[in-house]
């Protein structure tokens, strides 16, 4: 089966020609297939927002292609337009662009603009609010009235609405308290399985995406640096924290325990570390 | 985008023009102006545009900088010149056609008109492409300090001035953030009819005045946490004082003014 979303060779290089150019991506390949939960890190500057922007044609590549089901995005106008509702995108700290009178008319938005019949928006308005766990009466107030972890959930409800076949998200839990964190990752994972849709989340809490996903991206100085399953990325623990990124506690616990000479093999949940340990210690 | 605005933008450096007292350079641009505007022939044209040149040399500026910021404006500079072109009565008559009259006093007027203008964004550009826009406004506040004699308060909007100046940067940052968050919602700012399209600018608008509000909370919560009460009993960290430079510039002023009134005397 062909992919859902591919990037060819792509490379973005901001302010061309000028003093101030930069290349943020530089010949990136991936092939992302059907409803896969994929985790990218990378520090600060390495290209993560960069190449989120590029999935749903907010950014056109210097160089290189993003197909969405096999077709370019940018062979024609009207299929840019559609990739923005195929592709959601979910920025940082998404609450700060709400803007409607009411919950309901925010999370409509995105719906409005593709056009639908009005009980096609109604009914997307009260699924996706379902899967982000807004209640019936919170539809009606306005989103300014909400908490803060509860506006966050409006903004990606907004984005979830448009039903989209990839849903990006870029550190989606930043800021909230870790019961907060919890329940929206539990959303997105919900609205992947109900819709079959791919998830890729952009997130600096290692413990997270080690317990959420089933496939990494590393990005580091522009480039992808690994693309692997959690496990395979794990497995070169010292590299990630020689690029200045986190590893998951439990496998910073395993590493000490191979640097002090034990035969552990570096594990990345919980469950595998009881595993490890209850059978007496196996692979090298 | 948005970020390549570079309208009026602070060029670091450190060449004299830079090192100038913001109150000299300042003082200087009306003396300019004033002679710019009482110039009235070739000659003091001349003049004026060979001091501005050289000052854009001394300062490093590169020249592109302040093409770059002429672009918003060449309507307008169009504008003003066939205006004047085609509206000066005038004896010698180079063109007649139709209702269209060209005369030679018609281009000698849109070329000094176009001069002037160009000169004079010129100058006002290479004030603020050298001056941070904290050291304008130490001058301005220092300035128009006499002012406070009639109850004018200086400083707060010195203060005022700094502050906005300081978060116009942050602002376009946070459109631009905006913008593309609302686009990746599919909202469309580039097609549509003019109702639309202004219709369409209420999902930027709304969420960019709730953050500029958050944000002078913040800021106002922060600037009493630090004690600040106003102007009145407030010392400075960089005290403006008038040096060798700024004196010798005071008199490279002065002789340009003296020589283009002396010169629009003759008319020249």
């Amino acid at each position: 089966m062909a992919p859902v979303l591919e990037i060819q060779n792509l490379t973005h290089i901001y302010s061309i020609g000028t003093p101030f150019e930069h290349t943020a991506l530089d010949d990136v390949s991936i092939r992302i297939e059907q409803g896969e939960f994929i985790g990218v890190i990378g520090h600060t500057g390495s290209g993560k927002s960069t190449l989120m922007q590029h999935m749903n044609g907010l950014l056109k590549p210097t160089s290189g292609k993003v197909l969405l089901d096999g077709v370019d995005i940018w062979s024609d106008k009207k299929i840019t337009r559609q990739a923005r509702f195929q592709v959601g995108l979910v920025f940082q700290y998404p609450e700060y662009q709400l803007f409607e009178e009411t919950v309901y008319r925010d999370i409509a938005f995105g719906p409005k603009n593709m056009r639908l019949s009005e009980e096609e928006i109604d009914r997307r308005v009260r699924e996706a609010a379902g899967f982000v766990g807004l209640t019936e009466e919170m539809l009606q107030v306005s989103p300014f009235d909400l908490s803060g972890g509860q506006k966050r959930r409006v903004a990606i409800a907004g984005v979830i609405a448009m039903e989209p076949k990839v849903l990006i998200l870029d550190e989606p839990t930043a800021g909230l308290d870790p019961a907060g964190r919890e329940d929206i990752l539990q959303n997105i994972d919900n609205y992947r399985k109900a819709k079959n849709a791919t998830v890729l989340m952009v997130s600096h809490s290692m413990a997270d995406v080690a317990r959420m996903t089933d496939r990494l991206l590393v990005m580091n100085g522009a480039k992808l640096a690994m693309d692997g399953t959690p496990s395979e990325v794990f497995a070169h623990s010292r590299e990630l924290l020689q690029m200045g990124l986190d590893i998951p506690p439990i496998t910073r616990v395993f590493l000490q325990l191979q640097e002090q000479g034990m035969d552990v093999p570096l594990v990345y949940t919980t469950e595998q570390a009881i595993e490890a340990l209850k059978g007496g210690v196996i692979h090298a | 985008m948005l970020k390549d605005i570079t309208l009026g933008q602070y060029f670091p450096g450190n060449s004299v023009i830079h090192r100038l007292d913001p109150r000299t350079k300042l003082l200087l641009l009306v003396v300019y102006i004033v002679a710019l505007f009482m110039a009235d022939g070739f000659i003091s044209y001349g003049i004026m545009l060979v001091f501005l040149l050289s000052v854009i040399g001394i300062s490093g500026v590169p020249g592109k900088a302040f093409l770059r910021g002429m672009k918003p404006l060449v309507f307008i500079l169009v504008f003003t010149a066939i205006l004047n072109l085609l509206m000066t009565p005038g004896e010698t008559v180079l063109v007649h056609f139709w209702v269209i009259t060209i005369t030679l006093e018609g281009v000698v007027r849109a070329f000094f008109m176009l001069a002037r203008i160009l000169m004079l964004i010129t100058c006002t550009f290479l004030l603020t492409y050298t001056t941070s826009p904290i050291a304008l406004t130490d001058g301005l506040e220092s300035l128009l300090s006499p002012l406070k004699f009639v109850k004018v308060p200086v400083h707060e909007l010195a203060m005022m001035m700094c502050i906005a100046l300081r978060f116009i940067p942050t602002l376009i940052e946070e459109t631009d953030k905006i913008m593309s968050a609302q686009k990746a919602r599919g909202a469309d700012f580039e097609t549509g009819k003019l109702m639309e399209r202004v219709k369409a600018l209420i999902p930027i608008l709304v969420p960019l005045f709730i953050s500029a509000f958050r944000r002078a909370d913040d800021l106002a919560t922060a600037m009493e946490c630090r004690c600040y009460h106003g102007g009145e009993g407030r010392t400075k960290m960089k005290l403006l004082r008038y040096k060798r430079h700024d004196l010798l510039s005071f008199a490279a002023g002065a002789i340009l003014l003296a020589a283009v009134i002396v010169l629009g005397q003759f008319s020249l």
